[in-house]
């Protein structure tokens, strides 16, 4: 803790928190909020000597500027969502500025079953009530307790039982002010008994010479039988910095399909990621590109925590660094005694291509169950020389053949991609970062 | 269109080729013959630019060219091809993809307008029916998951698609059987014209029965020791090369 206290940012901070009990006083979730506040006080702010953040510096970034804490609600106009738009997607568009839904540039999948709106109108919400700030795993991670603590707004979806949405959502996160300013959205989605969905999310960080750093955390409820599929493409630009938490839980018979994209842009993205397994016979894929340049940092911060038996998680994150990027990953997977039958594999490949680049990947297996099929592995290289002169040989210059290969790199992930927009979208991004 | 000075080249320090010369005029076709380890298959490479082959000595011109100086991807774009003796499976990169990108920087070197959709499609069809190539490879990835005779025939397909002046097929008869090596060679037999030339580096005859070339040579030691017509083929076949070799070793130590 005494490290953060020089920091500006601790004590802009507590300053906040002062100012903030006021607006606290009418908050229904005060003593979460609270218990939060006390529980992030103890476990300050991450250092290096954090073992979960050894490899990323995230005081670094938070003494760049003297970020300010942010409520306010504020809107944009169509021409920045815009920026966001995936082309020939056919989706429900929900904006979120800073976390608060701008409803004029919203189409909100209406119908019965669907509840979708702002978080703060739908804290009586049975679904809010049963499985808000519940997901266990976000009590260790001290940012995701400033969240709790702190956050401004976010977005709420429930399906009720065997709803279904029939296109997919696209949430697009516009984070700007005037003022260098941290903003933290809270997210909650549940999807009852058979409901399904496919919900992709993206930003968009207009060209302010304001600094935007996010620390936002989605909740997501997979409940029995239920499938979600979600999409979390990262692009951002040289004034946004993100850490950004998913917190999932699966009940028996339900799967989960997450792809998360990291692009160039932002310096400095790191992803928690976490699923606890609640029921038996999951199904869990969770898929991760990132693709950085320039001096960008990306960290992947995983944890499969399978608690009951008979399971299936699939795990594969794959990277290409180019420059002086700098990659970290680290799986975790964590099966419990009673997790028997349980198969989790997890695989992370990684092309170095900067002479600078480099990877730190963790892969963390504790397995206290006996009978069950677990695997890890990691790679890192270059591009093999004989497929370089192969393609070299029918005229294809070095570039050219280097984005086929990164192209070739990714198809395993943007393969999977189930929305042929989205899909094409990603493909035509990863080209066109290769190309220049 | 291709001539061949006292070429020398060495890879990993061992000296590999060691005084080729060799003149291939327009729309000939020669086959290049010899015992395993005699430097065909080198010869091909330095032709095509594989960097792990330094050329110490000669020198290679195409159509007024220094071809030494041109990177790989420069020689293809001049017009020369090589046709893989082991090609490359490239998982994730697809056929039809790699050969529209490659057609296009072979033509935007050649300030032609890239080729597009439709027309494409149409270029791919006629070749692909030319050389008798399975259209549902078209859509894989590339040489993944193919057989040795279907990678071979990809081979064929892309000489076909990029119309290269000059091709160079390493080996291509190695791993087929009959029919394949028939299919293989009626589709190199119809891109045959007066302005193409063909290199046909083979270890055995039977390839040159489909393939008939003007010219045979016999590599050996890294060295070009005897030049003929197609009949030296049928002996080679008849006699092995135990002969040459005597008849080269009793010259050398005159």
């Amino acid at each position: 803790m005494t490290s953060d206290i020089t920091l500006p940012f601790y004590q802009a901070l507590t300053t906040d928190v002062n100012a903030l009990s006021a607006c606290q006083a009418q908050d229904e979730l005060q003593g979460i909020r609270q218990e939060a506040l006390d529980r992030f006080s103890v476990m300050g702010l991450p250092t290096l000597k954090t073992e979960a953040w050894r490899y990323s510096n995230i005081q670094r970034y938070l003494k760049e500027f003297p970020y300010e804490l942010l409520y306010a609600t504020t809107t944009v106009p169509a021409s920045v969502v815009a920026q966001a738009a995936i082309p020939e997607l056919d989706c429900y568009r929900i904006v979120l500025v800073n976390g608060h839904l701008q409803a004029d540039l919203s189409e909100l999948p209406a119908g019965k079953g669907i509840t979708i709106g702002a978080l703060s109108a739908h804290t009586q919400a049975p679904g809010f009530t049963k499985w808000f700030n519940k997901q266990h795993h976000l009590a260790q991670e001290s940012l995701a307790t400033l969240n709790t603590a702190l956050f401004a707004d976010g977005l709420y979806i429930e399906l009720a039982a065997n709803t279904v949405i029939d296109k997919p959502v696209h949430i697009v996160h516009v984070y700007t002010a005037a003022q260098h300013a941290f903003i933290q959205p809270r997210h909650l989605w549940v999807l009852n008994r058979n409901a399904a969905a496919t919900i992709i999310q993206s930003s968009v960080h207009p060209d302010t010479n304001a600094a935007a750093f996010a620390n936002s955390v989605l909740e997501t409820v997979i409940e029995e039988n239920a499938e979600l599929w979600h999409y979390n493409i990262q692009q951002g630009d040289q004034h946004f910095r993100e850490v950004h938490t998913t917190a999932a839980q699966q009940q028996a018979n339900s799967r989960y399909h997450h792809f998360n994209f990291t692009l160039p842009g932002t310096p400095f993205t790191r992803n928690n990621l976490s699923v606890a397994l609640n029921g038996s016979y999951t199904e869990t894929n969770l898929n991760g590109l990132y693709i950085a340049n320039g001096s960008q940092h990306v960290d992947n911060h995983t944890f499969m925590d399978h608690i009951m038996p008979n399971c299936n998680s699939n795990e594969l994150y794959k990277g290409v660094l180019l420059d002086s990027a700098n990659g970290v990953f680290t799986g975790r997977i964590l099966v419990h005694q009673e997790a028997q039958k349980t198969n989790a594999f997890q695989q992370n490949n990684n092309l170095l291509l900067g002479a600078k680049a480099d990877i730190n990947s963790q892969p963390q297996l504790e397995i206290y169950a006996d009978d069950v099929k677990c695997s890890h592995g990691f790679t890192a290289g270059q591009f093999s020389e004989e497929s370089m002169f192969y393609l070299r040989s029918r005229g294809i210059g070095e570039d050219a053949a280097k984005a086929l290969m990164v192209n070739a790199f990714s198809h395993d992930i943007t393969d999977e991609v189930k929305v042929p927009a989205l899909q094409h979208y990603l493909q035509e991004q990863i080209a066109a970062i290769m190309n220049n | 269109m291709l001539t061949i000075k006292n070429l020398h080249a060495e890879v990993e320090g061992k000296q590999i080729l060691k005084g080729i010369n060799l003149e291939i005029g327009k729309g000939e076709t020669h086959a290049i013959m010899g015992p395993n380890g005699s430097g065909k298959s080198s010869l091909a490479s330095v032709l095509a630019g594989r960097d792990n082959y330094t050329v110490t000595e000669g020198e290679v011109w195409f159509n007024g060219k220094n071809l030494l100086d041109l990177s790989p991807e420069d020689r293809a774009r001049e017009g020369v091809f090589l046709a893989f003796q082991y090609p490359v499976e490239i998982p994730g990169v697809s056929n039809l993809n790699f050969l529209k990108t490659a057609l296009n920087e072979i033509r935007t070197y050649k300030g032609l307008p890239t080729i597009e959709g439709r027309d494409f499609l149409k270029l791919t069809k006629e070749k692909q029916q030319l050389v008798d190539f399975n259209a549902n490879l078209m859509n894989r990835s590339l040489n993944e998951g193919f057989s040795g005779g279907e990678k071979k025939r990809n081979e064929i397909f892309q000489l076909a698609m990029l119309d290269p002046q000059l091709a160079i097929l390493d080996e291509t008869d190695s791993g087929l059987d009959i029919d394949a090596l028939r299919i293989v060679s009626n589709g190199v037999n119809k891109l045959r014209d007066a302005e193409k030339s063909f290199v046909v580096i083979t270890h055995y005859q039977r390839l040159l029965e489909y393939i008939v070339p003007d010219f045979v040579h016999v590599l050996y030691n890294g060295r070009i020791i005897k030049t003929g017509t197609k009949e030296l083929a049928l002996e080679l076949e008849e006699r092995g090369y135990d002969w040459l070799k005597e008849e080269l070793h009793l010259k050398e130590s005159v």
